[in-house]
């Protein structure tokens, strides 16, 4: 959901362009990049493998390590801060408790020799500075927002107890424990299956609703687009080719790739009547009617 | 998972484990079947009659079938009875027990060694992958494990002992006057530092590769993301999924410590088995060797069952089963 | 299945293939790994030092400046720099030098024959445990757990005491030390790449066992067991040299670089280090450059590296 009043933009990224040294040369993969987030604002960040749609995310948490990438040049301003500039230690302040990060491989993307109670609690201890018992409330209060079944007996639990979808919900809390203001999800659902993708996606609109987290969403899937965001940016091979609204990039995209992209989603297309519905029904509904086509499909 | 479902493969392996000691001491006792020469011409000397020959023989049970002498063997094993030395006028048991305690003392050392310095030194040359530190490091654990350790023992006298006198040149504690706990560790310095350095460069050499896996792992990107400093992510997650490839390293770099403890303690006059061995192979005092070679095999097999069930303890998903 | 498709599985198993490669005009994998492994300067040069001591001691006889066995005891223990002796000379008057090129035969020669004629054992050995799984497979690495319950120096030692000393016993006691240690990992690296994607494709295309055990198998394992091989030989050279140093290896005046070593521990409290401390820095040396060699391999026969 947007902030109607259209205040100072949450994270801007400006000119940014990232290498990478290779054996094989130098890879642009990011080349002058531009994205604004505004405080609440669902933002896909859409684009083949290689458009550097995931340096870009990487890059405003300043996980790209440092061996083989260079930042060459722009800012990456989060409410006002630039975060190329500051200190590592500030950074890393940062992370995880205003920035969140979901990333793609929910399957092993949690220690597996600690129960995620204790990860999450070391998480929230570390920014917050609380006593352990604070920190295992605020802990269980995180998986119950993110709809964990029987969340008291599942801090106790390892990640190879958890199915898919559960531990990309614990990923989610873990990201959010600290209620960050911004969540950079990088293809939060590619690694899932069909039926647990719609869920997290309602999930991750549903906590935006409630928590008022922006979020920048990776994906390569539009339908995924349609589903949530508010807004679309579209990259190609490092660069940006078109942005702007999402419905209105969904119902008329401007660049050849763009409409290409848009077309290999059935069903995608809008029609008069469903316009004038709410944002929220018109877009559960559309997906699922996806979901319906796919069904039939396979 | 029921307690009885947890204990089968601990069960599996104890029972593995004892048939590998039986193998171990059917080898044993076979190897010295292959030794040339009479035992009993060995006690009685060159000159002995055919017939105090076979009464030495009737008297040590050597006349009797070889399963029949195997078995015996095996119920001696196991009532502690290893027969009596044949150069020495003692019984093999009371021979090798206060030695094989100061081998203990000296493998101790050597392992915690090891440890202390090996491990960490793994991790930081993994934490610095390529950096200077790294490839000095390897250099020189790729050197180190290459050292022969009766060559190393002796530089180590030469420049330690002899040349700066800082320490004693060998034995456990000074001959003419001997001290307590203070002097052994001065004598122990030496011998466990020559001892530890092949198995420390192994260790530290592991460490480094494991830890590359660990920290190119998901989920270490996930704790970065959440803001956890870098020593936190290092030394406690880090490390914790490290242990269990570490811990069977560590058990198998044991063996080699066992196993080249005798060099040591041959070449710093240290009072421990490998000593005992050493003498008795010469000497060819066959009960000594069969039953001074059997204590190692079975603290070998004992460190690396202990080793194996630390493993199953730490993993936490070979614990219980899991979803995948 | 159809008449079409059973000729079609003949002739895939009749076709002929060349030597250790995929698919016509490809360098084979060997070729590839040799040029990488020559671009690693490192291990190139390791690789020219072993040769060089090799050469060395092959041409010992044309380069000793005296006999290895026979001493002048009035010179004895001179040290390093003596004209005529560059090397100085040992307890019993001998040339430390001479004593280093012929010892290199022995120590070289006891390291790596038995590597080189288990090698062959081994990968027999470990390709069919790890082919055949289940029962046969299990039940010949049990066998060989029962070797591996002895550590490797105690149990070359063991052996050497009991077949005593001597050239040939020296290297029977190694060769038999080395058997389930390489061995293990013929069969380790048999039945992770049984489990991998071109046994399977090779299997169901019909191709008779022993294709699929020669053509696709065999290389890959020969390549994970020559890595290991060379760093187990420059293992050998240390534990050889040490068997002859507590005196069940070869049998003196033969020299040999553990006994020299020996010698010179007697010597060291007389205050001459050089006679214990030069051949201890050959083998060393000998070592660390099949342990590099070794690392070379590792890394040139990794597929991934190679890029034609």
């Amino acid at each position: 959901m947007q902030n109607p009043e259209n205040s100072a933009p949450l994270l801007e990224v400006e000119n940014l362009s990232v290498e990478f040294h290779t054996d094989g040369g130098v890879v642009h993969a990011v080349s002058g990049v531009d994205i604004t987030l505004a405080p609440g604002e669902v933002r896909g960040l859409v684009g083949e493998s290689g458009s550097g749609k995931s340096v870009t995310s990487l890059a405003v948490l300043g996980l790209l390590g440092t061996r083989r990438a260079r930042i060459t040049s722009g800012r990456i301003l989060f409410r006002g801060t630039d975060l190329l500039r500051i200190p590592e230690r500030e950074l890393r302040g940062l992370r995880g408790s205003h920035i969140g990060m979901v990333s793609q491989n929910a399957l092993s993307a949690l220690d597996p020799s600690f129960p995620i109670g204790a990860q999450l609690v070391e998480v929230i201890r570390r920014h917050q500075g609380v006593d352990r018992a604070a920190a295992r409330k605020l802990a269980l209060e995180s998986l119950e927002l993110v709809r964990l079944p029987d969340a008291p007996r599942r801090l106790r639990a390892y990640p190879h107890e958890l199915s898919g979808g559960q531990r990309q919900r614990v990923v989610i809390a873990l990201a959010l424990a600290c209620r960050p203001e911004l969540l950079l999800a990088d293809e939060p659902t590619t690694a899932l299956d069909a039926t647990v993708q719609k869920q997290i996606l309602d999930l991750l609109l549903r906590l935006n609703d409630e928590l008022g987290t922006a979020v920048l969403l990776v994906t390569h899937d539009f339908g995924v687009v349609s589903h949530v965001c508010d807004s679309v940016t579209v990259m190609r091979r490092g660069k940006v080719l078109e942005q702007g609204v999402a419905k209105d990039v969904l119902r008329d995209p401007q660049h050849p790739y763009t409409q290409a992209l848009v077309k290999a989603v059935p069903r995608l297309h809008l029609s008069e009547s469903e316009r004038a519905v709410p944002r929220q029904q018109r877009r559960l509904h559309e997906f699922s009617e996806v979901m319906a086509s796919v069904g039939e499909a396979s | 998972m029921s307690a009885l479902t947890r204990l089968r493969p601990i069960a599996g392996r104890l029972a593995s484990t004892v048939l590998v000691l039986l193998g171990v001491s059917l080898i044993v006792f076979l190897l010295l079947q292959l030794v040339p020469g009479d035992p009993a011409r060995t006690i009685l000397g060159a000159g002995a009659t055919q017939e105090s020959v076979a009464a030495v023989r009737a008297e040590l049970g050597l006349d009797k079938p070889l399963p029949v002498q195997f078995l015996e063997y095996l119920q001696g094993l196991v009532t502690g009875d290893l027969g009596r030395s044949l150069t020495v006028n003692q019984d093999v048991a009371t021979m090798l027990l206060p030695r094989f305690e100061n081998t203990l003392i000296l493998t101790g050392a050597a392992l915690l060694l090891c440890l202390v310095v090996g491990i960490p030194l793994g991790i930081l040359a993994a934490r610095f992958q390529y950096g200077l530190f790294d490839r000095v490091a390897m250099f020189v654990t790729l050197a180190g494990a290459s050292v022969p350790v009766y060559w190393f023992g002796l530089v180590l006298i030469g420049v330690f002992a002899l040349s700066l006198d800082l320490l004693p040149t060998s034995g456990m504690y000074n001959t003419r006057n001997p001290g307590g706990f203070p002097d052994m560790l001065e004598h122990l310095v030496l011998p466990a530092v020559a001892a530890a350095l092949v198995p420390l460069a192994v260790i530290a050499r592991m460490t480094r590769s494991v830890f590359v896996d660990v920290l190119q792992q998901d989920y270490i990107r996930t704790l970065r993301a959440s803001g956890l400093s870098e020593t936190a992510i290092l030394w406690r997650h880090g490390l914790r999924n490290a242990l269990p490839p570490i811990v069977n390293v560590v058990g198998l770099q044991i063996g080699y410590l066992l196993g080249g403890v005798i060099f040591v303690e041959v070449v710093f006059g240290w009072p421990g088995l490998g000593q005992q061995l050493y003498t008795s192979i010469t000497q060819r005092d066959l009960p000594v060797v069969q039953a001074g070679t059997l204590f190692v095999a079975l603290a070998f097999v004992l460190v690396n069952l202990v080793a194996d069930l630390a493993v199953g303890v730490l993993d936490p998903r070979s614990r219980r089963g899991g979803k995948r | 299945m159809s008449s079409t498709q059973a000729a079609q599985r003949t002739t895939l198993s009749r076709v002929p293939r060349q030597r250790g490669s995929r698919s016509p005009g490809r360098p084979s994998r060997f070729r590839l790994g040799v040029r990488a492994f020559c671009r690693d300067k490192v291990a190139v040069g390791a690789l020219v030092v072993l040769v060089l001591v090799a050469l060395a001691s092959v041409f010992a006889p044309l380069l000793a400046p005296h006999s290895p066995t026979a001493g002048d005891s009035t010179m004895r223990l001179e040290g390093i720099g003596t004209p005529g002796h560059p090397l100085g000379l040992d307890g019993q008057g001998r040339d430390v030098l001479s004593r280093l090129l012929y010892g290199g035969r022995y120590s070289l020669l006891v390291a790596v024959v038995p590597v080189l004629v288990v090698f062959p054992i081994a990968l027999a050995t470990g390709m069919v445990a790890g082919y055949a799984r289940g029962r046969t497979g299990e039940v010949i690495m049990r066998v060989l757990d029962v070797l591996f319950a002895f550590p490797l120096v105690l149990l070359a030692i063991a052996l050497a005491a009991v077949l005593g000393a001597g050239l040939g016993n020296v290297m029977l006691a190694i060769g038999i030390t080395l058997v389930p240690y390489m061995a293990r990992v013929a069969y380790t690296t048999t039945v992770q790449e049984v489990g991998k994607d071109y046994v399977e494709a090779a299997r169901a295309s019909g191709a008779p066992t022993r294709d699929v055990l020669l053509r696709e198998l065999l290389p890959n394992v020969v390549s994970g067991l020559l890595v290991y091989a060379t760093t187990l030989a420059g293992l050998m050279i240390v534990v050889a040299a040490g068997l002859s140093f507590l005196g069940v290896g070869i049998i003196p005046p033969t020299p040999d670089w553990g006994i020299m070593t020996s010698d010179g521990a007697s010597v060291l409290l007389e205050g001459k280090y050089h006679v214990a401390t030069i051949p201890g820095l050959l083998i060393l040396v000998v070592a660390l450059s099949f342990n590099l060699i070794g690392d070379g391999l590792r890394d040139a026969l990794d597929p991934r590296k190679q890029t034609s």
